[in-house]
């Protein structure tokens, strides 16, 4: 299951090699191995700068400033924190597009500590004006969106996650998806990306594709419409008011907690609304182990989402 | 937006031929830069052979797929860059007048997606010669045989970002050279370089070339000496920033 969305990144980006000769693919010596056949194929438009991550982003940048369109890639610390000033001089300030492919999440790899981790790319990716992010939930998103923005010329951010939905949904159009529809006045979850099948599981009791949970405590089903994206920005505002029942809002991220609150509340600035942000916490967590272990102590598995947003709609329950 | 396009319709002003004593006269126009001037004028000689004897650039096609690219990364004081982009005919040089009014297109770092001829919106220190790598490495990519040329300071050169270019230029697939880098070094670097300047570059594989910055067939000598299969760097020493 991990290494799905990475595996699908690299069967398609080779695929978009071979077939379009505007792409090239900068790597920072990261998933090297996934490019060997198009070193020896496309030699001039698979570029690997070594461990050197400002010169990644700006070699991309260049390449975009000579009319190709450039997929740079490594860990999502490294892109997008460790050469940010790239990302944003080199791309946003220039005026020119290209396609930014992370890996690692926000505790992929729990064993590798926190300079592996980045929390924060998304919120720091949403500074820059104009950029597009995508949180796929799924290695046929993956694609779908990956050959979307390899055809435009925007600055197309893709967060690639081990964890995966059981099921892919059609995100091409980056409107958010009617998931499950709960009766008037009932809360709206949004679920971003891999989140999907966890909030789901929250809000029915059972998992996605009907197996039986996990021995831990029972999930008490909550009536709620639940909505699914894998594109944070441009947030769709205008599908939200569409969608929403009533006027008390979730949105649950698999990074920094509150890093669409703003977006969210502004899609609804001209109503009276409540609004929950759950998502990664803002700590830093020195422990190890498993993923789940961090989802746990995150609140992100399916029994801390319940439990959060139960916390959370009880008080205003009708 | 992408593919080097930038909406830039600035008018052009009839053919007039500018001479190198012309560019003084067109800097005075730009005034207040008192703390950057010295940095100005340590490009003017190096920015005149360019665009008089190297560059293959049309002012008329300030976007075509062929030209040569010359990136300026050293963005602080411009005023020579732009008295001779508008020497050149790029821009009207009535425009530097008014230069960094709310309303010009000339700002104390050049923006590409304001002035027709500006390949880099610079002013950062240390992402020209990296973005450089990046066109090179893009137009090669293309089969474009288009050349690419970078100015940078000695002070610059502080950057690490630098000296990952510096590093990778030479290597990334049998060298990029197609790509030319003039360092204007004026001794403004804090701690110095031990060793010069050229050392940096020739260590990773670079031709080099240490030259006197103010001598025109000096510089023209040393940015058409052939260098097959390695990039090119040019230090080009000026009198010490005072």
């Amino acid at each position: 299951m991990s290494e799905d969305m990475r595996n699908r990144f690299a069967s398609v980006t080779n695929d978009l090699l071979d077939n379009n000769e505007r792409v090239a693919i900068v790597l920072a010596d990261i998933s090297g191995d996934k490019f060997k056949e198009a070193q020896q194929k496309h030699p001039f438009r698979r570029l690997n700068v070594g461990i050197r991550e400002q010169l990644l982003v700006n070699v991309g940048a260049g390449m975009a400033l000579a009319g190709m369109r450039p997929i740079v890639h490594t860990f999502a610390p490294f892109l997008v924190e460790r050469a940010f000033e790239q990302v944003k001089l080199g791309f946003a300030h220039q005026g020119v597009g290209g396609v930014l492919v992370s890996i690692g999440g926000s505790y992929d790899t729990p064993a590798y500590g926190r300079t592996h981790q980045s929390t924060g790319d998304v919120a720091v990716m949403a500074t820059l004006p104009g950029v597009r992010i995508h949180v796929p939930g799924h290695p046929d998103e993956v694609e779908s969106l990956l050959r979307d923005a390899v055809a435009s010329e925007e600055i197309v951010y893709i967060r690639l996650d081990a964890t995966t939905n059981a099921a892919p949904r059609d995100v091409t159009d980056g409107k958010l998806k009617l998931i499950r529809k709960g009766s008037a006045g009932a809360p709206t979850i949004i679920a971003v990306g891999p989140m999907l099948d966890r909030v789901l599981e929250a809000v029915t009791g059972s998992q996605e594709d009907g197996r039986p949970r996990p021995s831990r405590e029972a999930i008490e089903p909550l009536d709620a419409t639940v909505l699914y994206t894998a594109t944070v920005r441009p947030f769709d505002a205008a599908g939200l008011r569409e969608h929403m029942t009533g006027d008390t809002v979730a949105i649950v991220e698999p990074y920094l907690e509150g890093t669409s609150a703003g977006v969210v509340s502004a899609a609804l600035a001209d109503r009276p609304h409540r609004l929950l942000a759950i998502g990664v916490k803002n700590i830093e967590f020195r422990e190890y182990g498993s993923i789940e272990h961090h989802d746990r102590a995150h609140g992100l598995d399916a029994s801390g989402l319940r439990a959060r947003i139960g916390g959370w709609i009880t008080p205003i329950a009708v | 937006m992408n593919d080097n396009t930038h909406a830039t319709t600035l008018d052009r002003p009839p053919t007039q031929a500018y001479t190198y004593a012309d560019v003084s006269r067109l800097m005075s126009y730009m005034t207040g830069d008192e703390k950057h001037s010295a940095s100005a004028t340590s490009t003017l000689d190096v920015l005149w052979v360019l665009y008089d004897r190297i560059l293959r650039v049309d002012p008329a096609k300030p976007d075509d797929d062929t030209r040569d690219r010359f990136l300026l990364s050293k963005g602080h004081g411009p005023m020579a860059f732009y008295s001779i982009l508008a020497a050149n005919g790029f821009f009207d040089p009535e425009l530097l007048r008014r230069w960094c009014r709310h309303d010009s297109p000339l700002g104390l770092h050049p923006d590409r997606n304001l002035i027709p001829g500006v390949e880099i919106s610079s002013g950062s220190l240390g992402h020209g010669l990296p973005l450089a790598v990046g066109v090179a490495g893009g137009l090669r990519a293309r089969g474009n045989p288009a050349r690419v040329f970078c100015l940078v300071g000695d002070a610059e050169l502080d950057e690490g970002s630098n000296h990952e270019a510096i590093a990778v230029a030479p290597r990334l697939v049998r060298g990029l050279d197609a790509l030319t880098v003039i360092v204007i070094d004026n001794q403004s670097s804090s701690l110095t370089w031990p060793g010069g300047i050229a050392k940096r570059f020739e260590v990773e594989g670079w031709s080099t070339a240490t030259i006197d910055g103010r001598d025109h067939a000096a510089i023209e000598a040393a940015l058409t000496e052939p260098h097959p299969g390695r990039p090119r760097a040019v230090i080009a020493v000026v009198e010490k920033k005072s």
